[in-house]
């Protein structure tokens, strides 16, 4: 938080301030000190929030127009695409705006992973960063289902037989989920109720995961504690706010580009007929944003394990700050994390091939190594490269490699321009 | 704790929070069980077919509390299949004498039991179901073989009403 205590310069707002100290905070929003070194991986908070806002707008339009029942839902996006007054764009918007919102999101935690942004003392930042992405996990599958297409429906039967494999509780849990004894209209309808809360919830963490981000103050790319306000550090408004503002407008082209051109790259054709609880698809594949999940999920041949293994690869992500040993934040110091960074990066872009494959031969053996691989890295070799790595020398601070002033500063900038 | 005595205040906030926790029991307790099947769901809990004209090595599927349900009149060949397994050798072991009490008639819950697909009919290794979801094979008693499904297809409850009609539920 800013030092210097801020006093409006109106006699109105100073009254005003005085009993609601909203012009404070929108003054330390302006001023906050941030890191001048930050790259455009850094601009996708921002993207964030603007998808965030834009599938609450979206959506909550949708839900002027959509009926949810089981009877009606399918023909009412049906009416939605073909009746209502823009329902295509406000439709194609919401569902893109879903896969674009993991584009993001994907691009926003491998720059944390890069960067070192999840450790001491951000880790409150990224565990709710992990709540959001959770939650954004839980209202796009919900979301998927509310069409009440055939992938609508078999995805929302195998998502939820998923806890089924809980021993002794699975079906009563199974059952309570469905209210029924099998995916049908109660499930659709309290999929509408929470898919409609989920966003809340989110924006609520958005709140909280930015208000932690402003007590340490931004990471930066070279991953050192900075003094702020100081050389280092520029005022978010109007530094940041305008390099946002041109990342968000350049990723708006490539959210119009599906909106416009393929709005339906990313579906699935099944989802064109209509939920049949007799037939399932010979296919049935999630979204792109949780196949390596999916993979990790059917590479176990145990029910109950294979579930497991799903969770905890997500689990995993949330205890990272203690599983990361080093101290030093950024890959760019850590020549040995620099590639492991690299290999997991690798390793999830092929189980995200592999969940879209299907289970058998050659994609299951390959899909199984990279499971293998993925808690491998987080279980053993983060923890020993905490210990082991040899790190190059950290700058005391983002000016001093540019402008000189000691000796180990000089070399560090000789590092920095072979990296 | 140890140290200190165990004053009459003690007690009585010990049973107040027991006493709210109780109540907050009661009063969450309606907000979770409306989620589970509701009167009109558990209304349609049977379901009769008419199945005089499955000819042997056919199949149909009806619709039983959302789910298919799988009426399989099987041939000699299969019920022999079926009958020659050793099921100390099986994942789930069930004879098919138990599964299909007329031999003849088949009758189970057309639902993987890994994660819940409709499996394919006349597919997979063992010349029974397959499901194509995650790639479970089952025989012709609708028995686990191969894949990641850990039990046999379920067998619900059901009688012949009469040798045309059965009645399931």
């Amino acid at each position: 938080m800013s030092d210097h205590e801020y006093i409006p310069k109106s006699k109105l707002g100073k009254w005003f301030n005085d009993r609601l100290p909203i012009l404070t905070l929108a003054n330390h929003l302006t001023e906050y000190p941030t890191p001048k070194n930050l790259n455009y991986w850094w601009t996708f908070g921002a993207i964030l929030t603007f998808c965030l806002v834009t599938q609450i707008i979206t959506g909550l339009i949708l839900a002027m127009h959509y009926v949810a029942h089981a009877d009606l839902a399918f023909s009412s996006v049906e009416h939605i695409m073909r009746n209502v007054n823009y329902g295509w764009l406000i439709r194609y918007v919401h569902a893109n705006g879903a896969s674009m919102f993991f584009l993001a999101v994907y691009i926003h935690i491998f720059r944390a992973l890069y960067y070192g942004s999840y450790k001491s003392p951000r880790e409150i930042i990224w565990i709710l960063g992990m709540m959001i992405y959770i939650l954004m996990m839980m209202a796009a599958f919900m979301g998927y289902v509310l069409p009440w297409g055939q992938m609508s429906f078999w995805g929302a039967t195998v998502i939820t037989n998923l806890f089924s494999a809980i021993p002794f509780f699975g079906e009563s849990i199974t059952t309570w989920l469905w209210g029924g004894y099998a995916v049908d209209n109660p499930t659709l309808t309290r999929f509408f109720s929470l898919h409609y809360l989920i966003p809340f919830l989110i924006l609520g963490l958005v709140v909280l995961h930015i208000w932690a981000l402003h007590v340490p103050g931004n990471n930066n790319p070279i991953g050192i504690d900075i003094k702020k306000p100081s050389n280092d550090t520029v005022s978010f408004h109007p530094y940041i706010v305008i390099k946002d503002i041109f990342a968000l407008l350049i990723f708006l082209i490539v959210f119009a580009f599906f909106v416009f051109y393929s709005p339906n790259i990313l579906g699935h054709a099944d989802n064109y007929i209509e939920a049949n609880p007799m037939v399932t698809p010979a296919h049935i594949v999630p979204e792109w944003y949780l196949l390596p999940f999916y993979a990790i999920l059917r590479s176990v041949p145990d029910k109950l394990l294979g579930v497991i293994a799903m969770f905890a690869a997500l689990f995993i992500l949330v205890i990272l700050p203690w599983l990361d040993t080093s101290k030093i934040r950024s890959a760019i110091f850590r020549p040995l994390y620099k590639q492991f960074y690299w290999f997991l990066v690798a390793d999830v872009l092929i189980l995200g091939y592999m969940g879209a494959m299907p289970a058998e031969g050659i994609y299951l053996l390959v899909a199984r190594v990279a499971t293998a691989y993925y808690f491998l890295h987080f279980l053993i070799i983060l923890p020993v490269l905490g210990s082991k790595e040899k790190t190059l020398e950290v700058p005391l601070s983002i000016t001093e490699p540019v402008l000189g002033g000691s000796a180990s500063a000089s070399m560090t900038r000789n590092r920095l321009d072979k990296i | 704790m140890s140290d200190k005595k165990v004053k009459r205040r003690d007690f009585i906030f010990t049973t107040s929070y027991a006493l709210g926790a109780v109540g907050v029991g009661a009063a969450v307790w309606p907000l979770i069980d409306q989620m589970n099947p509701d009167a009109s769901v558990k209304a349609l809990a049977s379901t009769e077919v008419d199945v005089s004209s499955v000819e042997p090595g056919q199949s149909i599927t009806v619709l039983w509390r959302g789910k298919p349900v799988f009426i399989k009149r099987r041939t000699q060949e299969e019920i022999a299949k079926a009958r020659e397994v050793d099921i100390k050798n099986l994942k789930h072991p069930e004879k098919d004498e138990d599964r299909a009490k007329n031999p003849e008639w088949l009758v189970m819950l057309g639902v993987c039991t890994h994660l819940g697909c409709v499996p394919l009919g006349d597919k997979g290794e063992y010349g029974g179901w397959f499901c194509p979801c995650h790639g479970s094979h089952y025989d012709t008693s609708g028995r686990i073989r191969k894949g990641p499904a850990p039990t046999n297809m379920e067998i619900p409850k059901y009688e012949f009403v009469n040798t045309n009609t059965i009645k399931i539920g």
